[in-house]
């Protein structure tokens, strides 16, 4: 090619016309072209992608010290980033000084709603906790779309992280394959402790109608225990009582049952039908209707998705 | 209490059990499962469309036995029920279009998860949509987020992975601004469900009591969804998000979780802060001036775009100004063109990644304009269904992208004078602009000279379901640019139910 005739190449409508055809080289009309000369086709001046060091060259682009304009625009970035922040946080520290005085007795979140949580929940629900009587009860189909956030967490984990069995068994050089750990103090009081721990687990969720506690807080506990036990004792001593299938099991028959709980639940408030729940003598350990077993279904599945959390991550698998 | 009444709740209940049962199964029956859902809740939703039309008001379902301020509870309405089977049949049309592509991009023991994504994600969509209480909105645009997550991700690739990060943190930051807000809401006015909090905001707005912590309310709330919906200076993430997820994913998530989150907006401006709140914060305002932007610079992005699937994401961008400008004009024609949008935005963008992963299919799945010449003689379906979708979103007659642009001028001349000009011009300027990057991709995908090399010989013949799929988002097209008036009357009449 040789000069460029009367800027054609470079006028609008041409550039309109490739850009329409899709003309996708980005110097053609921008550049001159001319060919190589004799001597440049022989040595080392020849472009030859092959000679090329990719890394050397990426590290040169990559560094910033380099490039004064992207340094000083990460600068400039940061900082702007940092004096946004900072405002918001001061617009927000503003605002909630303006907010009701936390605890007032007069304060507006002080109403109506709250008085019959408290003073007839007991009554209508059967349960003397009264925050588990009003997430679990009233307020229902909240705690029920927050489970479900649990178990498509769960999910999400396992899209991202699980490998086939196969595959684990065969990469070698994973620490978690040298585990049991030959420990003994440690596994001395892991077989001590972690009964200790499944059973108050057991206690808070069965109690949690009762006393402080309930689903979510009991099957973290349950969950915790399953962990302490499988980083002292190894994966392949875990799946002989749960493994991936025992998994599956508990979580969905527990979520199921507790969607068809939910779902009856739903249909008779709403229709003014009487449900099947007994209520019970407030106190009693068998009282307060759906609301022992939703505890027992929800304290299962956090349980389930704790332990799932941690295999996932720690092995990529159950 | 009507049968009928109960279907909003069994579908959204529904929705989450095939989810959970979708577990232990295997691809093939979860793929089954998730279709029956769909079409069940479609089947549903429209009983519930005709009953409501019948009484002619919308009817509130207490979740459980205790009403309003001490229950969770649900609201239906003509527009709610309407949106819910046009989203049902959006999401059934690119589950069915894009099967062949699930099964191909995801791996075989994960299928089974794809749908208990697809199913939770539909009960959040729905329960969004119903809702009447502020804090259900709020666990299911979580769950919403966290499926939409998902949904980028099964496909593992470096580049979906990237976008799924970036999604995911976009996303959550616009999470705990909405929770902010709503903890403050309830702090000042001690409810959560919609009415009893509109009904405490209105009497604070009379004593004048904390009017401060109501504007930062407002602004952080409709800027935490704004976030979520993409809008112009927040939608850096939406071009990886939709251009490398498996191609049901990007029609699913373009169509219609963006959306949700902006009706969603809606109805919370509706029916909790009430127009003189509104207006008296000016937040409407701000919305339109970004909507403004993101009309112009969605539009720049898409033709500076070199490939198919960047382009119809930015085209997306751009749409979602469209959107936004029409909730800025602060006027019920503005909000009705809004809503309007939302549906033809839902039907014709999920057409085009459905049309256009056919025409990138017919190239050899390669995705840049050079390789998409002739694309459309390879694939003739495809083709025309990608120029249907092209002069809809252009905005030519008979097509929908034509009434709601109609619906956006009118909507701007009714309104305060300040905005007609702005609104004209840029709407003017926006559809050049469209016109360029979307007749530019028409004009190659038509051009049967110089196919490149590589694209030689290939002819694709569609599966039934895809052409059935394609088919069907081509007759809603038509549909809504056609029986306009209707629709739009039956959009009034939801958006009057709301107060």
């Amino acid at each position: 090619m040789s000069r460029i005739r009367d800027n054609y190449e470079n006028s609008l409508w041409n550039r309109l016309v490739r850009w329409v055809n899709g003309d996708t080289d980005p110097f053609k009309g921008r550049m001159e072209m001319q060919p190589l000369r004799e001597a440049d086709l022989k040595g080392d001046s020849v472009y030859n992608p092959d000679r090329l060091d990719r890394e050397k060259v990426e590290q040169y682009l990559n560094d910033l010290s380099k490039n004064k304009e992207m340094k000083a625009f990460r600068f400039l970035y940061c900082l702007g980033s940092v004096a946004f922040c900072l405002l918001l946080i001061a617009v927000l520290l503003l605002t909630v000084s303006h907010l009701p005085v936390l605890g007032d007795p007069n304060g507006p979140n002080n109403n109506e709603v709250s008085a019959r949580y408290i003073e007839h929940g007991t009554e209508e629900f059967g349960a003397i906790n009264m925050v588990t009587n009003m997430i679990l009860s009233y307020r229902g189909f909240d705690t029920f779309g927050e489970t479900c956030v649990l178990f498509i967490a769960a999910t999400c984990v396992i899209v991202l992280l699980r490998r086939p069995e196969e595959e684990i068994e065969s990469t070698k050089e994973t620490d978690w394959q040298y585990e049991p750990k030959p420990d003994a103090i440690l596994q001395r009081i892991t077989r001590i402790v972690v009964p200790v721990i499944f059973l108050y687990g057991f206690y808070i969720i069965l109690n949690g109608h009762l006393s402080p506690g309930g689903g979510f807080s009991g099957g973290a506990t349950v969950g915790a225990g399953l962990i302490l036990y499988v980083t002292t004792f190894g994966f392949h001593n875990t799946q002989r009582f749960f493994g991936e299938k025992t998994y599956d099991r508990v979580k969905v028959g527990a979520l199921s049952l507790y969607s068809v709980t939910m779902i009856y639940y739903f249909y008779t408030g709403a229709n003014a039908l009487k449900n099947i729940f007994p209520l019970g003598t407030p106190g009693n350990i068998l009282s307060s209707g759906m609301i022992l077993p939703i505890n027992i279904f929800v304290g299962l599945e956090v349980a389930c998705t704790i332990y799932a959390f941690f295999a996932m991550f720690r092995r990529g698998g159950m | 209490m009507s049968f009928v009444q109960n279907f909003p709740c069994f579908s959204i209940v529904i929705c989450m059990a095939a989810g959970i049962l979708s577990t232990p199964m295997n691809g093939k029956n979860a793929k089954r499962t998730t279709l029956a859902v769909v079409s069940l809740v479609m089947v549903m939703s429209i009983a519930v469309f005709i009953y409501t039309l019948g009484t002619g008001t919308s009817f509130v379902y207490t979740m459980g036995k205790y009403p309003a301020p001490w229950g969770n509870e649900i609201r239906a309405g003509v527009l709610e029920c309407f949106l819910a089977t046009v989203f049902s049949m959006v999401m059934l049309f690119s589950l069915i279009g894009g099967m062949d592509h699930v099964f191909k991009d995801v791996k075989e023991e994960k299928i089974n998860l794809y749908f208990i994504l697809v199913d939770l994600l539909l009960s959040s969509l729905l329960a969004i949509i119903y809702t009447n209480d502020l804090f259900t909105g709020y666990v299911f645009v979580e769950i919403n987020t966290i499926a939409a997550c998902g949904m980028i991700m099964i496909r593992e690739s470096g580049r979906s992975l990237v976008a799924a990060i970036r999604y995911m943190v976009m996303s959550s930051i616009g999470s705990g601004l909405i929770l902010i807000g709503l903890a403050m809401l309830y702090d000042i006015t001690g409810h959560l469900l919609m009415r009893p909090v509109r009904e405490a905001l209105s009497n604070l707005a009379q004593t004048g009591e904390y009017m401060m912590p109501i504007l930062v309310i407002i602004s952080v709330i409709t800027v935490g969804l704004a976030i979520k919906s993409g809008l112009y200076p927040f939608h850096s993430w939406m071009p990886d998000a939709y251009g490398y997820s498996t191609i049901s994913s990007s029609s699913i998530l373009s169509g219609l979780v963006s959306k949700s989150y902006i009706f969603l907006l809606i109805k919370i401006f509706y029916r909790v802060f009430g127009s003189d709140l509104l207006l008296k914060s000016k937040i409407v305002n701000v919305l339109f001036v970004f909507g403004l932007i993101g009309m112009i610079m969605g539009s720049v992005g898409a033709i500076m775009a070199r490939d198919i699937y960047r382009m119809i994401a930015y085209s997306s961008i751009a749409q979602i100004g469209y959107i936004y400008m029409g909730i800025g004009l602060g006027t019920e024609a503005g909000m009705i063109a809004a809503v309007f949008h939302i549906l033809s935005h839902a039907a014709t963008k999920s057409l085009l990644f459905l049309s256009a992963k056919g025409l990138t299919d017919a190239s050899g799945r390669r995705r840049q304009y050079l390789y998409l010449r002739g694309a459309a003689f390879r694939n003739p379906l495809a083709g025309a269904a990608f120029l249907v979708g092209s002069l809809s979103m252009v905005g030519i007659p008979m097509l929908s992208g034509f009434i709601s642009k109609l619906l956006f001028a009118t909507a701007a001349l009714e309104g305060s004078p300040r905005k007609v000009f702005y609104t004209l011009i840029v709407l003017a300027v926006s559809t050049v602009l469209n016109a360029v990057y979307y007749l530019h991709t028409v004009i190659h995908i038509y051009t049967p000279k110089e196919i490149p090399e590589e694209c030689r010989g290939i002819h694709i013949r569609m599966t039934p379901g895809v052409a059935l799929a394609m088919i069907c988002l081509i007759l809603m097209n038509f549909i809504l640019g056609l029986m306009s008036q209707p629709i739009t009357d039956l959009i009034q009449l939801g958006i009057e139910m709301f107060v």
